[in-house]
C-alpha cells in the first residue's frame, strides 16, 4: 500500500503497521520551509541545552551528560526535520479539509469547510525572510489544530480566499 | 439608598421587555449589586466607632468597654475633636455618601437593556460606556439566577449566555416574575419564530396587587420548586432523593482522595510527630470538604424537564439557577459511573456546551453536570431531553450497551486482542458505535464511561499514531468539538478500524451538519 503513497519518506514500503490513506495527491509545503524550521529548532535547541549544562557548571561532575543527551535529541531532531516538512500534506476535499503532518507522530485531520470560524495568516521574522507564511484554520473545538507552515504567502493568501469562500457556501451552525 | 426606588417610572409593569425599545433593570438593582456591602462597611464604622459613641452620650461616666480599633484611627478621630472640625468631618462623611448615592443613581438609570429581533443589547457605565450585544441566533442557554438576597426581594439576574468565553449578557436584576416571561420571549425569538407570537404569548399573568399580595408573592416564589409555573408546566423528570445524593458523594472519587489523604495525613503525624504537617493540609482538605458539601446543597432542589424551547435544569438550595438550554446547543454528553456506584447502579450525566456561565460557581456543578447522580432510567430519561433524535427508541438498546454492555454487541468495534498491552482490563469496552445521527465511545471497564456525540455538532475528528500504538498497529481517534470536561478520544483501536472511524464520522458529520436545522427549532 506505502507504494501507491508518492511519500519520499517511505521507502519500499517497510512499515505496514502505519496508518494509511487512500489519497495520494497530497499538496505539499514548501521546501524553503525547511531552512525556516531548523533555524527554529536551532535556536531552542540551544537554549535549551545551554541551559542544561548549568548542573555542571555548578559542580555536578556527571552533569554534562545531560546537557549532551539534550543537545544530541535536538541534533536528531535537527537532522530529521526535511524528512518531517515533506510528511506535511493538505488536501482540499470537497466539503472539507484534510491535513497531516508527522512521521513518528502521525496525525490525521479532517475538517469541514462549514465549521470554520476564522482564518488566520501568520509570518514569524524568519518564515518572512524566505517569503513563507503560515496559515491557521479555527474552528470552535480548540483542539482542531489545523495550522499549515510553510505556504509562499501569495499560495496563503489564495488559499484563504478560497477556504472563506467555500465556508460561507456550506455555512452550519456551532 | 432610597433614591433609586423612588425614581420615575419608567419601566412597563408588564413584560412588553421585547418590543425593540430601551428598558431598565430592577429599581433595587444597586442595593442588590454593591449597596449591601456599602452598608455593611457603614455598619462595620459605627461598631468600631461605639465607644466613642458611648462617650458622647454618656459625657464622663466611666463606660469600660474592650479597646477596638486602631491607633491611627483613634487619633485621626482625636485629631478632628481637637481641632473642632467635626462640622467638616460630618460634611465631608455627607457628601461622599451624596456622591455614592447618586453613582449609584446614574449608574442605574444609564444601565439599560434592549432586545430586538436580531440581537439582546446591554449599554451601562457612567464615565466609560460599555454596550454589548449578543446575537439571538447564538444563544447557547438563558440562566436565571437568583443568590439569596435578591431572592427575598423577589429579584432575579437573568443572564444571556453566548458561544465563546466571557461572552455573556447579563441583566442583573429583574423581577422574578419578569425574568421567566423574558426567557421565554428571547427563546422565542430565538427560535425563528415570528414576532407576533412572541407579542401574545407574552401576555403574563395578572399581577398580584397590595402589601398582602407582594408577601404572598414572595413567600410562594421562596418556597416553589425551582421550576416556576410556566404556561407549559414542565414536570422534572428526576426527583432527587437526598439519602440517593448524600451516599454518591460519600461514595465519589473526590471523597475516596479525602479520605486517603486524611489516612496518609494521620499515618505519617504518627510515625514522625511532626503536627505541622496538619497545618499544612488544612486548606486542602477544607477545600474538598467545601466542595462535597457545595454538590449536595446545590443539587439537592435539582430538577430537570423539557419545556417547548428546551431542557431546563434547575440547582440550588438558598441561591437558586435555572438554566434553559435550547435544542441543539449540547455538543456532547458523557455518562459516566465511579467503581464505588456501580453495586447501587448510579450514573452521572455531563456535557460539552459552546458558553461559559458565570453565575454557578458552586464547584462547577451546574456548568457541566447536567445529572448529578441517577439511576439508569432517569439516565434514559435525561438523555431522552439531552438528545431526543440520539436516543429514539430503536437506539436505547445500543446506548445501553454502551452503559454497561461489553464485546461487539449491538454493533461495537472493540480494541483488538492485542490492546490488551495498553487496555488491561477494557480491551472489550474500549470500543465505538454509531446511531444515524450519533457516534458512541465507549472506554473503561472500572470506571465506566459512554460519550456521546452528536455528529451535527462535531467540529473536526482526528487520527494518531506514535511509536508506542505503531508497535501495536494501533490508532487513536479523537473526536474534536468545544471544549468541555469531556473528551471524547478513543485509544488502541486497530489502525485499520481506526481509520474507518475517521472516515465515517468525517462524512456523517459533514451530512448531519448540512441537514441540521435544530438551531432554528420552531422555523417552519
Amino acid at each position: 500500500m506505502t507504494s501507491t503513497e508518492p511519500l519520499s519518506t517511505e521507502p519500499n514500503g517497510t512499515e505496514p503497521h502505519r496508518l494509511e490513506r487512500p489519497e495520494t495527491e497530497w499538496l505539499r509545503v514548501s521546501p524553503k520551509y525547511i531552512p525556516v524550521d531548523m533555524v527554529g529548532t536551532f535556536i531552542f535547541g540551544a537554549i535549551v541545552t545551554a541551559v542544561s549544562f548549568v548542573p555542571f557548571w555548578f559542580g555536578w561532575s556527571e552533569g554534562w551528560l545531560v546537557g549532551v543527551g539534550i543537545g544530541a535529541l535536538f541534533l536528531i531532531t535537527l537532522a530529521l526535520t526535511p524528512r518531517r516538512v515533506r510528511a506535511i500534506g493538505y488536501l482540499l476535499r470537497d466539503d472539507d479539509l484534510l491535513f497531516r503532518r508527522g512521521i513518528m507522530f502521525q496525525r490525521f485531520v479532517a475538517v469541514p469547510y462549514g465549521r470554520m470560524q476564522l482564518v488566520d495568516i501568520s509570518r514569524g521574522p524568519v518564515a518572512r525572510a524566505f517569503g513563507l507564511a503560515e496559515l491557521k484554520f479555527v474552528t470552535a473545538a480548540a483542539s482542531s489544530g489545523v495550522l499549515i507552515p510553510g505556504l509562499p504567502f501569495a499560495e496563503a493568501e489564495r488559499l484563504r480566499d478560497h477556504l472563506v469562500a467555500v465556508a460561507e457556501t456550506r455555512r452550519a451552525g456551532l | 439608598m432610597t433614591e433609586p426606588a423612588a425614581a420615575p417610572g419608567a419601566e412597563p409593569a408588564a413584560t412588553d421587555f421585547a418590543d425593540g425599545e430601551w428598558h431598565r433593570l430592577h429599581p433595587a438593582t444597586p442595593l442588590f449589586r454593591g449597596g449591601l456591602a456599602f452598608i455593611a462597611i457603614i455598619g462595620v464604622l459605627i461598631v468600631n466607632l461605639r465607644d466613642r459613641f458611648f462617650e458622647l452620650f454618656f459625657g464622663d461616666q466611666q463606660v469600660n468597654l474592650p479597646p477596638t480599633g486602631g491607633d491611627l484611627e483613634s487619633d485621626a478621630l482625636d485629631f478632628i475633636v481637637r481641632e473642632e472640625l467635626v462640622l467638616v468631618a460630618l460634611l465631608v462623611a455627607l457628601g461622599i455618601l451624596m456622591l455614592l448615592i447618586a453613582g449609584f443613581y446614574f449608574s442605574w438609570r444609564l444601565h439599560t437593556f434592549r432586545i430586538t429581533d436580531e440581537v439582546v443589547e446591554v449599554r451601562s457605565g457612567i464615565l466609560f460606556r460599555t454596550n454589548r450585544k449578543g446575537r439571538l441566533d447564538r444563544i447557547q442557554g438563558i440562566n436565571i439566577g437568583r443568590p439569596f438576597v435578591p431572592r427575598l426581594f423577589g429579584a432575579a439576574k437573568l443572564e444571556v449566555t453566548v458561544a465563546g468565553n466571557d461572552a455573556n449578557v447579563p441583566l442583573a436584576y429583574l423581577r422574578g416574575r419578569d425574568a421567566d416571561a423574558l426567557r421565554h420571549d428571547i427563546l422565542l425569538l430565538a427560535s425563528g419564530a415570528r414576532r407576533e407570537t412572541v407579542v401574545n404569548a407574552s401576555a403574563g399573568p395578572g399581577v398580584a396587587t397590595g402589601v398582602s399580595g407582594m408577601l404572598d408573592e414572595r413567600v410562594s416564589e421562596l418556597f416553589a420548586p425551582e421550576l416556576d409555573v410556566d404556561l407549559t408546566a414542565p414536570t422534572s423528570v428526576v426527583r432527587m432523593n437526598p439519602g440517593r445524593l448524600i451516599g454518591s458523594t460519600v461514595l465519589s472519587d473526590t471523597s475516596v482522595v479525602l479520605v486517603v489523604m486524611l489516612i496518609v495525613l494521620g499515618v505519617t503525624i504518627a510515625l514522625t510527630g511532626e503536627l505541622f504537617l496538619l497545618f499544612a493540609m488544612f486548606p486542602a482538605m477544607i477545600g474538598i470538604g467545601g466542595f462535597l458539601i457545595a454538590r449536595i446543597t446545590r443539587s439537592l432542589r435539582y430538577s430537570i424537564a423539557a419545556t417547548p424551547d428546551g431542557v431546563r435544569v434547575g440547582f440550588g438550595l438558598l441561591s437558586t439557577t435555572n438554566e434553559t438550554l435550547p435544542p441543539g446547543r449540547i455538543h456532547s454528553v458523557k455518562v459516566s459511573q465511579p467503581l464505588l456506584w456501580r453495586p447501587s447502579g448510579w450514573w452521572q450525566i455531563a456535557v460539552n456546551r459552546a458558553s461559559r456561565s458565570s453565575q454557578n460557581g458552586a464547584a462547577g456543578q451546574q456548568q457541566t453536570t447536567i445529572l448529578p447522580v441517577g439511576n439508569l432510567d432517569e439516565v434514559r430519561a435525561v438523555l431522552r431531553l439531552l438528545l431526543p433524535e440520539v436516543t429514539a427508541d430503536e437506539n436505547v438498546p445500543v446506548i445501553e450497551l454502551g452503559l454497561a454492555g461489553r464485546g461487539t454487541e449491538g454493533g461495537f468495534t472493540v480494541s483488538p486482542p492485542r490492546a490488551r498491552a495498553l487496555r488491561w482490563f477494557s480491551r472489550v469496552r474500549n470500543g465505538f458505535a454509531f446511531t444515524d445521527t450519533a457516534v458512541l465511545l465507549r472506554t473503561g471497564a472500572i470506571w465506566r464511561s459512554l460519550t456521546i456525540v452528536p455528529l451535527s455538532r462535531a467540529q473536526s475528528v482526528s487520527v494518531h499514531q506514535g511509536p508506542l500504538l505503531r508497535a501495536l498497529r494501533l490508532a487513536s481517534v479523537h473526536v474534536h468539538t468545544v471544549s468541555g470536561p469531556i473528551t471524547p478520544v478513543l485509544g488502541a483501536l486497530d489502525r485499520l478500524d481506526a481509520m474507518r472511524l475517521f472516515d465515517d464520522v468525517a462524512t456523517s458529520a459533514l451530512r448531519a451538519a448540512q441537514s441540521d436545522t435544530s438551531h432554528r427549532w420552531r422555523q417552519q
